[in-house]
């Protein structure tokens, strides 16, 4: 059997394994899915966001957080995913045993990020689904908007898949894994305008944000999802779509080159 | 690569960590369709051994070639040819024993039916059961089920049935000599001296990091080990031990004067008598099993 077809199995396998776990769906399945609907809930006295100087017109709260709860979705599928489960693996002893088969390191990875599209996409379908029909959002009609949408995700979960397979080295064991990664995923959420509104964030943390790739997602997702008119409140007065390609595409071959060089299925001689 | 050639051939392997040395040089060879048992204590070398030949570790020096290959460098063609049960994993199971079967069989290019593996092992009426669920015997047998499932022509078995009772060894046992009668050669390390005695042709024992003896299991030790025990208590109740090649001859001249005598045994040292006389004195601590 070759490679890709070894990786397609491994990637129903995984994607089989992963919903048998419940703290992986509640923590990185659900979890966007949860704070959508808490903020829409919490926030829903406040009024629209963006209205008019007489109070008509803007958005609701869960069409305003639901780009930015897309794109930690992307995030959590792919880094807090892959480097816990990765790590655990590492850990209690799944890879020492794959890495005494026949089954080749690609295959494994074409494992990985398969189960990671197919968990993402069934994320966001829920989020979609849940903005459309209990919140009342309304999508883009737009198919350009469509395009923009379909190539952010890709280059956004790719970009996290790898970088989750290159954190998953970091945690020197299984149990400390989730403490290692889950504060750095939660804080990349807070300074990159997925729970706060990212314009009203010092300059100086807004730079340090810049930098990594989830406001470049988020930034890209509200592109999408939020009116023109949005786009004023943005750091260039503009979506910067371009920027976000390029920041994504860096972190994507960086993480692909980290990921390469360090993944072995077990620590020779530790 | 002939037929004739070793399975297995290993000259002056060394390995060591910083300054402690896991293994000081050892030589051993295992022919086609051999039960080779690796004996010795914690820490005497056995699992750094046994890693070394898998591909797992990097040996520090000598030489070691596995089905013509050096494990070092090999890649997923050997991988092929080879079954690996290491010692006990901690995997969360969340696959049912079937499932998991039925995926790694798609890793080799000519698997056994998963069903009759199954049957094999024993856990035909837990095949529908998550691996999680499983007791650690059980979970033990899907590690061998897992090692066998790709056809090896050589097995490698890590302290196979801890864990088993007593029963299951000695189906676990069936299982090996019927993988033996297909021609699987097989590497196996243990810590019962009966497993050892019931399966393997031939044993290395390993302590401190040296090959202390290796040969068929009733050539191992000192030949003196061998030697049988007469006992017997005198009328006073001491007891007495004589060793002797001739038991018949002590045994009639004991009752040619004393008459029948109390407890009067003549006993053959078992494998764990000649074994724990073997590596008595020479073991060395656990730190292998702590570095490994």
């Amino acid at each position: 059997m070759n490679t890709i077809a070894l990786g397609l199995r491994r990637a129903r396998y995984e994607t089989r394994v992963y919903f048998r776990q419940g703290d992986t769906i509640f923590f990185t399945f659900l979890f966007p899915v949860v704070m959508l609907t808490i903020f829409s809930v919490a926030f829903s006295a406040t009024g629209n966001v963006g209205t008019n100087p007489d109070g008509t017109g803007g958005i609701s709260q869960a069409a305003f957080y639901l780009p930015g709860m897309i794109a930690a979705g992307i995030l959590l599928s792919g880094v807090q995913n892959l480097a816990v489960d990765i790590a655990m693996e590492r850990s209690d002893g799944t890879l020492k045993r794959l890495g005494g088969t026949p089954l080749p390191v690609v295959s494994y990875f074409i494992g990985k990020i398969g189960q990671v599209l197919a968990t993402s996409l069934m994320q966001i379908a829920l989020l979609i689904t849940i903005a459309r029909f209990a919140f009342n959002v309304e999508l883009p009609s737009d198919p350009q908007k469509w395009v923009a949408f379909a190539w952010v995700y890709l280059l956004g979960i790719m970009t996290s898949a790898v970088l989750g397979i290159a954190l998953s080295r970091v945690p020197r064991s299984g149990k400390s894994a989730t403490a290692v990664i889950i504060p750095i995923v939660l804080v990349l959420q807070f300074i990159s305008g997925v729970y706060l509104q990212f314009s009203l964030l010092p300059v100086w943390l807004q730079n340090v944000a810049s930098l990594f790739p989830l406001k470049w997602m988020a930034q890209g997702m509200r592109s999408v999802f939020l009116p023109e008119s949005f786009a004023s409140v943005e750091r260039s007065g503009s979506w910067d779509l371009g920027m976000a390609a390029l920041v994504l595409s860096i972190w994507l071959i960086g993480g692909l080159i980290a990921a390469s060089l360090t993944f072995r299925w077990i620590r020779k001689d530790s | 690569m002939t037929s004739t050639e070793p399975v297995v051939s290993v000259r002056d392997l060394r390995k060591t960590y910083g300054a402690f040395t896991a293994l000081g040089g050892v030589s051993f060879d295992i022919e086609r369709g051999e039960t080779f048992a690796l004996l010795g204590p914690n820490g005497a070398g056995k699992s750094t051994t046994i890693e070394i030949l898998e591909g797992y570790r990097n040996r520090s020096g000598g030489d070691a070639t596995v089905l013509g290959v050096d494990p070092q460098t090999a890649g997923v063609e050997w991988k092929a040819r080879l079954g690996i049960v290491l010692q006990s994993t901690g995997e969360s199971g969340n696959v049912t024993v079937r499932e998991q079967l039925a995926h790694f069989a798609g890793f080799y290019p000519h698997p056994r039916d998963v069903d009759e593996v199954i049957s094999a092992v024993g856990l035909t009426d837990k095949s529908r059961t998550r691996i999680k669920a499983l007791s650690g015997g059980q979970r033990r047998r899907v590690d061998v089920a897992l090692g066998v499932i790709g056809r090896p022509e050589l097995l490698f078995l890590d302290e196979p049935t801890t864990g088993f009772d007593p029963e299951a060894r000695r189906e676990f046992w069936e299982l090996i000599r019927e993988l033996k009668r297909e021609g699987t050669t097989i590497l196996l390390t243990t810590h019962y001296l009966d497993e050892a005695a019931q399966l393997s042709d031939r044993a290395a024992v390993i302590s401190g990091g040296l090959l202390i003896d290796i040969g068929r299991l009733d050539e191992i030790g000192h030949p003196d080990a061998r030697i049988p025990a007469v006992r017997w208590r005198d009328a006073a109740g001491v007891r007495h031990e004589e060793r002797t090649t001739e038991p018949a001859g002590v045994v009639a001249a004991l009752y040619a004067t004393h008459g029948e005598v109390m407890g009067l045994e003549v006993v053959r040292p078992s494998l764990e008598d000649v074994y724990l006389q073997l590596v008595g004195g020479s073991a060395a601590p656990d730190l292998a099993e702590e570095l490994s």
